[in-house]
């Protein structure tokens, strides 16, 4: 049987990403450039059983979705800018709690109000520092309709097997872009559900951690009953303030996400294998980079691009890896610098980093990536 | 024979964290005996709260407890329940918690007439953070931020929740404590939401420097500005100066949240045939 190819906007695709995921629960505020999300959740959750709700502002959105996926739903909210800044708290007590949930956020420029319908991508730092604490961070970068889709799917399952909250955070142009999109059957994507508890319900601790760094997570009105707050808290849920579980708690709710960084992180490597310069790019930008590279090519430049897929954890490794063969990296980005901190970080001055930044609301052409390119080379 | 409250106190979570004469647990034991009254299975009922000492409540009670962040009770509570509207969904907090940071929280839950019941514990301060004054602060009184007297005019919380569209609210006071059970159970039979405001005392962040010389003072203060409603309509404007009226304040039938959204749900799949 042929499959369902449709032609299709990204917010739309994040929408039915989440609905192969098996999402059951949607709670936002409406948002540019995101509000197609919430639109298209509305219309197609109650089709299958599912919940919408429009709450009075994100903090509201971002609460309301974690109360229903502590009853055992998969829920999603979707936002924008000053919406993710009001989510922060909230995302905090997520990662605390360890909830599983998604947070999709479409990329407009900031701060504030800043440029409602221009592209940025700028909220990538607000998505690992965003709210208080240390606390566990996965975010995704898509960077066409298609992959928008399967990577929310996979920011589910992320959000799933790791009990956290996991953003997907496509620019303004890949949220409002139009692509063909070909959707796979049900089950052709593998879809990763919470692992609930084999103890008794006498037995059962929410934070139990004789089952490893991801303890299971029972639903609120099955068979068990549990407390959640807020607070540091011991394995039973309830608040403590001994020294030694806060410490050992705190150090397990990061180490769940960065043990486990190559599972979570996906990226993808084009022309790299003799590559001199190569580009680190992401989301929209990522494919002027592409082009940027094809053109390079033609003209006797050795380049290369690193896209990132997963933007945190970032990949450390291999970026460093890469610093020891080539002669420069490029970032573009539209925004003032933030990726290329974070790549400066990794190459420990291997090699220079030369980053490109547009925070006009254009986005970065590959034109000026290969004049970069020529610039460093 | 006594009541037996330990049936719904989680083992081993007592003693609680409020001060002596602190009016909370005054509550938490009429919150008891109006679930047992109700026959509610613990498994199938959620108390949510926000923050401060009212919030902790939830902790010492042995069912699905949810103790949130600062002012959004209402909000996951609202999550949870259109999960899940089998479950018994009830908030506790404080007034600062439901009508200063969770204001917009509170009266957007009234207005859904979502099946909830609200119980806010207005001791007229902020009691966990050591007395700053909150939005039930009577004008003048003194708080750790005004040291000369407060300059803003309070909420009446239950006017509030009315305004905004609960369709069940009532008062009642710590005082008259045995008529906390029977307000909140009629407050959980009544489909839609409901705002049960119970005034109690914060002795020792609002009693102590607003010069009331012991609980017993503040207890009485309770019992003599309380009014029944029903007393209160043969009594003048005059002799009604400085009470307040307590009993179930408004009682309305309106479309409930969840039962409308069910509704929805039936509309959508009819179009998706
Ligand atoms: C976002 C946020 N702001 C401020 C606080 C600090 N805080 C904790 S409890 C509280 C006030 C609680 O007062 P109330 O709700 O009236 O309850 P009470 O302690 O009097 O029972 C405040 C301001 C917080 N925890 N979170
Ligand atoms: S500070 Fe006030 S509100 Fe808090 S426990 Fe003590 S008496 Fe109760």
């Amino acid at each position: 049987m042929a499959k369902k190819v449709a032609f299709m906007q990204g917010n739309e695709a994040a929408a039915h990403g989440a609905l192969y995921a098996g999402c059951k629960f949607f709670a936002g505020y409406p948002i540019t450039p995101s509000t197609e999300v919430a639109e298209v959740m509305s219309a197609e959750l109650p089709k299958v059983g599912g919940k919408f709700i429009q709450m009075e502002d994100e903090i509201g959105a971002m609460s309301a979705v974690i109360g229903a996926a502590l009853t055992g739903a998969k829920a999603l909210t979707s936002t924008s800018g000053p919406g993710l800044s009001l989510k922060q708290e909230i995302i905090g007590y997520g990662c605390i709690t360890e909830v599983p949930c998604v947070i999709v956020n479409v990329m407009r420029g900031g701060p504030s109000t800043g440029m409602p319908t221009g592209p940025s991508q700028s909220d990538v730092m607000c998505a690992k520092w965003g709210t208080h604490g240390d606390h566990p961070a996965i975010c995704l970068v898509p960077a066409s309709v298609q992959e928008l889709f399967e990577e929310t799917i996979r920011a589910f399952n992320l959000a799933e097997k790791y009990r956290t909250p996991v953003m997907i955070m496509p620019d303004e142009i890949v949220g409002h872009m139009r692509e063909r999109i070909v959707f796979p059957e049900p089950g052709e994507i593998e879809v990763i559900n919470r692992t609930t508890p084999s103890v008794s319900p006498e037995q059962y601790k929410p934070y139990d951690t004789k089952f490893g760094d991801v303890p299971p997570l029972a639903a609120f009105g099955s068979d068990y009953r549990f407390h959640v707050t807020g607070l540091n808290k011991m394995e039973d849920g309830f608040p403590t303030t001994k020294a030694s579980i806060v410490q050992a708690e705190e150090e397990r709710q990061v180490r769940k996400v960065e043990a486990n960084a190559d599972d979570i992180i996906k990226y993808e490597e084009y022309m790299l294998d003799d590559a001199e310069v190569v580009v680190v790019a992401f989301g929209s930008t990522s494919r002027s980079a592409r082009f940027a590279v094809n053109e390079a090519r033609k003209q006797g430049i050795k380049a290369g691009l690193f896209r990132l897929i997963t933007f945190w954890p970032f990949p450390e490794k291999q970026i460093l890896a890469l610093s020891k063969k080539v002669k420069a990296f490029i970032t573009p980005e539209m925004n003032l610098g933030m990726c290329t901190e974070v790549v400066k970080g990794c190459v420990a001055g291997n090699a220079p980093v030369h980053g490109i930044f547009r925070v006009d609301g254009e986005p970065i052409n590959p034109d000026q990536i290969v004049d970069k390119m020529k610039e460093v080379k | 024979m006594a009541f037996d409250y330990d049936k719904y106190i989680r083992p081993g979570k007592l003693p609680h964290i409020w001060c002596p004469g602190c009016g909370h647990g005054i509550v938490m034991k009429g919150l008891i005996r109006a679930i047992d009254a109700l026959g509610f299975e613990k498994n199938n009922t959620a108390i949510v709260s926000g923050i401060g000492c009212a919030s902790r409540l939830p902790g010492y009670m042995d069912c699905c407890t949810l103790h949130t962040a600062h002012g959004r009770a209402a909000a996951f509570a609202t999550g949870v329940k259109m999960a899940k509207p089998e479950m018994n969904v009830i908030c506790v907090g404080g007034d600062g918690d439901g009508t200063a940071i969770g204001g917009n929280h509170f009266i957007h839950a009234c207005r859904r007439n979502i099946n909830i019941t609200y119980i806010i514990m207005n001791n007229k301060i902020y009691g966990m953070t050591g007395g700053q004054f909150s939005p039930a602060t009577p004008t003048g009184a003194k708080a750790s931020t005004t040291p000369y007297g407060n300059p803003d005019p309070p909420f009446d919380i239950a006017k509030l929740a009315i305004g905004a569209g609960a369709t069940f609210v009532a008062r009642g006071t710590a005082y008259h404590a045995t008529q906390i059970d029977k307000l909140i159970v009629e407050a959980i039979q009544h489909k839609g939401f409901s705002v049960v405001e119970i005034l109690d005392d914060c002795p020792t962040t609002y009693g102590r420097r607003n010069k009331y010389k012991s609980v017993i003072e503040m207890m009485n203060e309770l019992k003599d500005i309380a009014v029944p409603v029903k007393a209160a309509e043969k009594m003048t404007p005059e002799q009604l100066k400085g009470k307040v009226l307590t009993g179930v304040l408004y009682k309305e039938e309106k479309p409930e949240y969840t039962a409308e959204y069910a509704k929805v749900i039936e509309r959508a799949k009819g179009a998706a045939k």
